[in-house]
């Protein structure tokens, strides 16, 4: 089969219709493991944040895990806070500035295991700001610990037979959590495992965003990603794997959206 | 401002914000609740905000958040509640943002804490005792002017005596230099810019203005303590020309030893006293001078030995050193107890110099 | 065989960490990995024609190691000898 150059762009009349990288991000290059999906989550949200007009008004908080290299590479202002805590420091942020866009990034380790009480009252207060969640159902960073939102089953460096209920305890599900309390304004769980689910995920976060400049309360938007590395899968297996064990504990879509309600 | 009588914990907020707090997070815990009561009250007037934080911890990274937004920012409580933030006020040092920390504490237990800390990283706190509430008044003003000047965490160390005491004060402004903008805060402006800002503890800075790298940035920031230890030493001191025996202690038992060195001298006894103002960086030169000639040098301090550490270290012979103080606290175990009285302490420097004498 | 190619992709095969999510990804499987490897030694995709320009590819890659073009003009079958190595 014939191979098409493709070390340059093409000179026959055509529009570039997809870059490498976000303009909000300095460089492409990045020390994730092949196949991780936080860096895709990552495109998607600064990609939002430039389609809303809000590239030189927000500030990122971010947590502690494999995402958080991006502070070095991300083009916004930021802070890379203590584990777990960013929902507090975005409070502290927001409050001050309210016509910020501040947003957190944050692992399943972090924001469910470290940080449930900083997230869970930022909710109730109903902080305007926008919380992305980056669930891959283990503490990546580490190396593939349990984290509270592994789910049943799953093989970890510490619960190498799988996680038991009986001995370890069950899945916090943070995003039925925080849909419940008053204070939020949007849930919603979106996937990087398929272009598809891609799409629809950018549109979720677009909603995030989109609620804090309403002031409507905390948008949660939680989106699954591969870790092969921490679920001792090859790359290319990461997005079935997924699919198969967090895909099942925690399905995809809206979970609330307080402009809907408003207009039923 | 008129005269006008006023709790401490309402003239040490008032004077804050006279300063410029404009963020506060707190949770209640005794003797500092009045503080965060008088913050939720005031700030809101000022276009602040006082958030009733659920936990130490959180409130303490709320007002990281607004600190690095560019105000000017505290939290408080006292000794339990500092330990819950310690993870929090090492970040501050490392990370580089300026936060105030009140800890209106129930006893001097937190000596150790406060001037020690229980974070991670080469880091120290400027600590702060005021000996009242005029002092106190001061030192709500100069521990955001020296937290934005240096951009790092200031503990202003008070008790239940301050917190509690009323006074009459037209809170004077302290004459304080200009300091320059922060043009490091996250106001979100910078986005997209190729310059976007970054706060963070590893200094590795960005793609596009590479930082120096954790160890080189901590080994800076470390050098920064050491300049700050070099000239931001105060303490008070009297009756050191000729003094046999040395009286020192910190926050309101400076106070009360002074009275009573003052008392002791107009009855011919060649006692001085030396009282740290700051805790960190600690007046160890000013110590060492003041000690010279002295026969006997007594630590007069609410627990079971904490500042004497810093005495040994300063003074030209650790042998002359004496604990006068102890643990007391009174039945609730929240405040101070009888060894803070005049009459009491007056007798154990008596003992300890007749003791000696004998 | 009449081929249409319809978009065109500017592979940074040097940053490509051989994950092949590109390649299940792509709606008309005009993507197979390389036999050889890159500057690090993961093999990458390479494209056959009959691209479609759709960003598929360019939206699951990790590395972001994809541009994608669209042709103002359909190339039809392998007259886009241009681009042929
Ligand atoms: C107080 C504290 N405890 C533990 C750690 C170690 N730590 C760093 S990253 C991390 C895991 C993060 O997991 P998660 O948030 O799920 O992110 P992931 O790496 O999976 O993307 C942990 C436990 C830390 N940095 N700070
Ligand atoms: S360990 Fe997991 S989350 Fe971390 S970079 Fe590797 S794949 Fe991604
Ligand atoms: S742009 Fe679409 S058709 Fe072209 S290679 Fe990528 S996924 Fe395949
Ligand atoms: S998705 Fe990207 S990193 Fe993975 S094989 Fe394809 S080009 Fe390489
Ligand atoms: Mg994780």
């Amino acid at each position: 089969m014939s191979i098409v150059m493709t070390t340059r762009p093409p000179e026959a009349p055509s529009n570039k219709v997809a870059s490498f990288k976000p303009t909000l991000l300095q460089t492409e290059e990045h020390h994730l493991c092949p196949g991780c999906g936080e860096p895709v989550a990552i495109r998607l949200v600064l990609e939002v944040i430039e389609e809303l007009g809000l590239a030189q008004k927000n500030v990122s908080i971010i947590g502690h895990g494999c995402y958080g290299s991006f502070i070095m590479t991300m083009d916004v202002d930021s802070t890379l806070c203590l584990h777990g805590r960013a929902p507090a420091v975005a409070t502290g942020l927001k409050r001050m500035r309210p016509e910020v866009a501040v947003w957190t990034l944050q692992g399943d380790g972090d924001m469910t295991s470290e940080g449930l009480a900083e997230i869970l009252h930022a909710t109730a207060r109903g902080e305007n700001i926008t919380c992305i969640l980056l669930n891959n159902g283990v503490f990546g960073d580490t190396g593939g610990q349990m984290t509270a939102s592994s789910v049943i089953g799953q093989r970890t460096k510490n619960t190498l037979e799988g996680r038991d209920a009986a001995y370890h305890g069950y899945p916090i599900v943070i995003g039925d959590m925080v849909a419940a309390m008053p204070g939020s304004a949007f849930v919603a769980r979106g996937s990087v495992h398929n272009a598809a689910s891609i799409a629809a995920t950018r549109r979720l976060i677009r909603k995030g965003f989109q609620r804090q400049m309403e002031k409507k309360g905390l948008s949660l938007v939680e989106i699954l990603t591969m870790c092969p590395t921490g679920w001792f899968v090859p790359a290319s297996g990461g997005a079935d794997y997924m699919m198969e064990s967090l895909g099942k504990t925690y399905p995809l879509g809206e979970i609330k959206d307080i402009a809907a309600t408003e207009q039923a | 401002m008129t005269m006008r009588l006023m709790d401490g914990s309402e003239a040490i907020v008032e004077a804050a914000i006279q300063a410029g707090l404009r963020f506060y997070a707190g949770y209640p815990m005794s003797p500092a609740t009045e503080l965060l009561e008088y913050m939720a009250e005031k700030l809101p007037h000022h276009e602040g905000v006082c958030i009733n934080a659920a936990t130490e911890i959180e409130g303490i990274n709320m007002a990281l958040g607004a600190a690095a937004g560019g105000f000017r920012a505290a939290s408080g409580s006292c000794g339990q509640g500092l330990a819950l933030m310690q993870e929090a006020i090492a970040e501050a040092a490392l990370n580089e943002t300026p936060i105030v920390i009140f800890n209106m504490a129930r006893n001097q237990q937190d000596y150790f804490q406060a001037t020690r800390g229980g974070g991670w990283g080469d880091y120290r706190t400027i600590t702060l005792a005021p000996k009242d509430l005029h002092e106190a008044v001061e030192h709500a003003q100069l521990a955001f002017h020296l937290a934005d000047k240096y951009r790092v965490p200031v503990i202003f160390m008070g008790d239940n005596l301050l917190a509690r005491t009323q006074m009459g004060t037209t809170l004077p402004q302290l004459d304080l230099a200009p300091l320059p903008p922060k043009d490091w805060q996250l106001d979100g402006t910078s986005g997209g810019t190729g310059k976007s800002r970054q706060i963070w503890t590893f200094g590795c800075g960005k793609t596009n203005d590479p930082g120096p790298g954790p160890s080189k940035h901590w080994e800076r920031i470390a050098a920064k303590f050491d300049a700050i230890a070099e000239v931001e030493a105060r303490y008070e001191e009297g009756f050191t020309d000729d003094a046999e025996t040395l009286v020192v202690a910190f926050g309101s038992g400076g106070k009360f030893v002074e009275h009573v060195v003052r008392e002791m001298r107009a009855d011919g006894h060649k006692v001085g006293y030396f009282r740290p103002v700051t805790l960190w960086p600690y007046p160890g030169e000013a110590l060492e001078r003041a000690s010279q000639g002295c026969k006997r040098v007594l630590v007069f301090e609410l627990n079971a030995g904490q500042m004497i550490d810093d005495v040994r270290l300063n003074v030209h012979d650790r042998k002359l050193v004496k604990a006068i103080g102890g643990v007391s606290f009174d039945e609730s175990g929240l405040n101070l107890g009888p060894l803070m009285d005049a009459t009491v302490i007056r007798e154990r420097i008596e003992l300890a110099i007749h003791g000696a004498s004998k | 065989m009449r081929q249409v190619t319809r978009g065109t992709l500017v592979i940074d095969a040097d940053r490509c960490k051989g994950c092949e999510l590109c390649i299940v990804a792509c709606p008309p499987r005009v993507l197979t990995m390389s036999r050889t490897g890159n500057a690090t030694g993961y093999l990458y995709p390479e494209l056959a024609p009959g691209c479609t320009g759709c960003t598929a590819c360019q939206q699951v890659c990790p590395d972001f190691v994809f541009e994608v073009y669209k042709y103002h003009e359909p190339i039809v079958s392998g007259s886009d000898a241009e681009r042929m190595q």
